[in-house]
């Protein structure tokens, strides 16, 4: 997929030069950009170092244990195939917690452990009950307290205010999860509507 | 609204320090741990960023992102999205670095504190690479139809991205 993709960005960077008689800017731009890719990450290192490693006081401390029993009853009502005692809705409070903290390393094998469990409790074979879809559509939108890389890249770009950005993130991450959750239960119902 | 974000950095880094201290957890030790992870993971997406950087900066200087703009500003306008952050609102779902990338040849071009710039980085704030979200979940757990996920999670997207947009304007 994402071979096909940068594939299409550089036949068109050469198309669009040729139209626009800018190709000895494109020669340019190649070596520019990969000069770029390695200040861009060095710059962004500190940030994001600074927020990986505060985030972990955070989860070892038992922060993340406070806030998974907060989203305990919210959680329980959007997949209620589960009980919230499972194995499975253990590890899916495990994983949309780090996701809030921004702990992506710890999400990503939790989210995975929560799936399996789910999948094993799922009768419907290769297809998705309405809580897997659920979980899955919850953690594409990206609710977290530090949305340390666009702050990351907003400081190596030199803004002035990396973190004003803040609330307008938490704002708009809260609400398109809320679309998110709408939309599951919208094509649910539809679905349901069609098969009975 | 500018003030809250700015405040509350060191709220949470001094909350979550003390709140640790009180656990007492081997505080410095912890840190380092996960500055290191912060270490590998950008290792880890070094090589894909050089790839995407070089591809985006080849593409923001052939001037397909102006044509792309003028093309889709009356779609854009219609709706009510600036044309300047449609690439990113197209590669975010997709690919995690390619996002990066944009979202930082948007903020060179147009500058981090301007409203386009603002927009931009809201917007990759508040959203996953859904398509990579929904692989790698999906196939760990052999799961072959995805139902409805898609569409509801694209829907996420888009309201995220209308959003970010309001958000940035209105308040």
């Amino acid at each position: 997929m994402l071979g096909y993709i940068w594939l299409f960005m550089i036949i068109a960077s050469v198309v669009c030069s040729i139209i626009n008689g800018k190709m000895d800017i494109l020669a340019e731009a190649v070596t520019g950009g990969a000069d770029k890719a390695i200040q861009l990450l060095i710059s962004m290192a500190g940030v994001m170092c600074l927020w990986t490693g505060i985030m972990r006081i955070a989860e070892k401390s038992g922060i993340t244990r406070g806030i998974a029993a907060a989203l305990s009853p919210v959680l329980k009502r959007l997949m209620p195939d589960y009980s919230p005692e499972s194995e499975a809705m253990q590890a899916v409070s495990a994983n949309i917690t780090a996701n809030i903290l921004g702990l992506g390393n710890a999400a990503t094998p939790s989210g995975i452990r929560a799936m399996k469990e789910m999948q094993s409790g799922n009768r419907l074979g290769d297809r998705p009950n309405a809580s897997m879809i659920m979980f899955v559509v919850i953690n594409t939108a990206s609710v977290q307290i530090i949305p340390a890389t666009a702050a990351a890249l907003r400081q190596a770009a030199g803004s002035s205010d990396p973190y004003s950005i803040l609330p307008y993130v938490w704002i708009s991450s809260v609400l398109a999860l809320v679309a998110g959750i709408f939309a599951v239960k919208l094509f649910g119902r539809l679905r349901r509507g069609k098969n009975g | 609204m500018d003030k809250i974000g700015i405040y509350a950095v060191p709220f949470v880094i001094v909350f979550i320090v003390v709140f640790g201290a009180v656990k007492r957890v081997d505080l410095f030790e912890c840190f380092r741990e996960g500055a290191k992870d912060g270490i590998t993971s950008l290792i880890s997406v070094a090589p894909s960023l050089i790839g995407l950087v070089i591809a985006v900066n080849m593409l923001s200087a052939s001037g397909f992102f102006d044509i792309m703009c003028s093309l889709l500003s009356p779609v854009c306008n219609a709706v009510g999205i600036p044309p300047e952050i449609l690439p990113l609102g197209l590669i975010r779902p997709v690919s995690g670095s390619g996002s990066f990338a944009v979202l930082s040849s948007i903020l060179e071009t147009y500058g981090p504190d301007s409203v386009i710039g603002r927009i931009a980085s809201v917007m990759a704030g508040s959203t996953e690479t859904t398509f990579y979200a929904i692989a790698v979940y999906y196939g760990a757990a052999g799961i072959k139809k995805s139902g409805y996920t898609v569409p509801a999670a694209l829907i996420a997207d888009f309201s995220s991205m209308l959003i970010s947009v309001l958000t940035v304007r209105y308040i």
